[in-house]
């Protein structure tokens, strides 16, 4: 015997609802943790934040200070690395996507980095350390620089490419029908059109690299004074958090939350303009 | 209606055959396609139509799997020898799509956009010739007020629109037209179509298209394809009241297709 539509509905309805419960309960079992996390960065940073934070120097255990070199150095330090990553990623993904899409060089560049975008971060510090610290025979804002760039050139290479694929073959077509150049095709038309996909890709970069500690812990390293120069070690704010939690110093593991309360923003309004920028246009 | 003869013809197709791959696609394609007159291309779909259309401004070299042998003569150059730089063919021979496929960028910019590529314009000069591409595709008085903003606010019938702007704002000499109604209102689609047989005067347009009473409205030659085969080419007139094979006819007539 068959059911009857009814009962066949009566069943769908169930399993609709009961699927419906499910993945609300996996939201919010997802959200606990984000909130919590969320509340006690915002809690405790913003105890730990005032206006020394940003204009003294990282404190000895049990002293006033700040974080400013630790900010200072993170800001020229993912500034820097974005600079040198971009274009270079943005050049390989135009390669990729306008070029020769299907060549065996793109296959094995696709292919390794696939790999580079999967790499733990703290194989490519080591990396660096081998190339650079290594060789310098000192650590140095520079290697953290590098080590940085190297997280930054994967995805925007991939992001390039994803983006540049989605661009209508049509509009590809119209351009070239006008008599554009393929340069001018790829410049005027294709990138414009996905430009704003690629900037996303660069601000979640950036925001991926602003958090990361491990590329720093052997290439920068850290240092507790100001230091403009980059050919020493410089402080960043990750590297300053993981050292300052991890102490047994009220004052140092307060600069810690505020350190990560600070990051935490920073990363939020990057995503945040993300978003706006991939909104799309009325 | 003059005779076919008494035409001079823009371009000349001679034994033109053409390959997707390994596939036959055209095959052994003869025709003369006459000067400030609008030529139809029907028949149903893989026959071929937009494959010929697509030969004329050499469009298929984007892909590389795809090879055309034969003639198409252009004022007395074999366009698909040619030396010219492929660019300068297609400033001579323009193309509007099946879908509007306005850039990103401005509705002033879209038309600039062609010009800049093959002339230095002083900005009042470039003014005049958007103002004047915008008023042959009858798009000017619509957009007169909002040249700044993005050309993809625009409806469906407004972008196609400024694609002919945008195709002849670099005054070429033939306008390709590759289904430009297929996406449009009826509406829309009688603009565009007035549009068309405005624009024969300064320009030959080849037009393909799915729509049999377009082709009888607004061309004045017609070819009839089937399965890269061209089966038929003459006056709409006669194409239309007494077709000389009866496939044509069966085409025409909606016995088949």
């Amino acid at each position: 015997m068959s059911d009857t539509k009814e009962q066949m509905f009566e069943k769908r309805r169930k399993v609709n609802q009961m699927a419906i419960a499910l993945s609300m309960g996996a939201m919010a079992f997802g959200l606990v943790w984000l909130v919590w996390i969320l509340w006690d960065t915002i809690i405790l940073g913003i105890g730990g934040l005032n206006l020394s934070t940003f204009t003294e120097m990282t404190p000895a255990p049990n002293d006033a200070g700040g974080l400013a070199n630790a900010i200072y150095g993170s800001f020229i330090m993912v500034g820097l690395a974005t600079l040198i990553g971009t274009p270079i990623g943005i050049l390989a993904g135009i390669y990729l996507a306008e070029y020769s899409p299907k060549s065996f060089l793109s296959n094995v560049t696709r292919f390794v980095n696939e790999i580079l975008l999967s790499a733990p971060s703290i194989v490519i510090g080591l990396f660096v350390y081998n190339l650079v610290v290594a060789t310098t025979k000192t650590f140095s804002g520079w290697a953290g620089v590098i080590a940085l760039a190297l997280i930054v050139i994967p995805v925007v290479i991939r992001t390039t490419e994803n983006m540049l694929l989605l661009v209508p073959a049509g509009l590809r077509e119209a351009a070239y029908a006008l008599g554009t150049p393929k340069w001018k095709v790829i410049v005027g038309i294709t990138l414009k059109a996905a430009s704003s996909g690629v900037v996303t890709g660069i601000l979640l970069a950036v925001a991926r690299i602003s958090g990361e500690t491990a590329p720093l812990l052997f290439t920068a390293l850290n240092n507790q004074f100001w230091n403009s120069s980059l050919s020493g070690p410089v402080a960043s704010l990750p590297v300053t958090i993981f050292k300052f939690a991890m102490s047994p110093y009220q004052n140092w593991q307060e600069l810690a939350w505020a350190g990560v309360f600070l990051i935490t923003v920073a990363v939020l309004g990057l995503n945040i303009l993300a978003r706006l920028l991939t909104r799309p246009q009325s | 209606m003059q005779p076919i003869t008494q035409n001079q013809s823009k371009i000349s197709v001679k034994n033109l055959n053409f390959y997707y791959g390994k596939f036959h696609a055209l095959k052994n394609i003869n025709m003369e396609i006459p000067e400030n007159q609008v030529t139809a291309f029907i028949g149903p779909s893989g026959c071929g139509k937009s494959t010929l259309l697509r030969t004329f401004n050499r469009m298929f070299e984007l892909y590389p799997e795809q090879r055309a042998e034969g003639e198409i003569v252009l004022d007395g150059e074999n366009l698909l020898t040619s030396k010219q730089d492929v660019a300068l063919i297609r400033a001579k021979v323009g193309m509007v799509f099946q879908k509007p496929t306005p850039f990103p960028m401005s509705i002033f910019d879209n038309i600039a956009f062609g010009v800049k590529l093959f002339e230095n314009l002083s900005k009042s000069e470039m003014e005049e010739r958007v103002e004047w591409a915008l008023h042959k595709a009858a798009l000017w008085n619509e957009v007169k007020d909002k040249l700044q903003q993005s050309g993809s606010g625009l409806s469906g019938g407004q972008q196609q629109r400024l694609c002919i702007a945008r195709g002849i704002a670099i005054k070429p000499e033939v306008l390709l037209l590759d289904e430009p109604c297929s996406a449009l209102d009826p509406i829309s689609t009688a603009k565009v179509e007035e549009l068309i047989i405005e624009l024969k005067q300064d320009y030959t347009v080849v037009i393909v298209t799915h729509n049999m009473q377009q082709a009888a409205r607004c061309s004045d030659f017609t070819a009839y394809m089937y399965l890269g085969d061209l089966m038929e080419f003459g006056q709409t007139e006669q194409m239309f009241f007494k077709p000389q094979r009866k496939e044509t006819e069966d085409y025409i007539t909606g016995r088949f297709g």
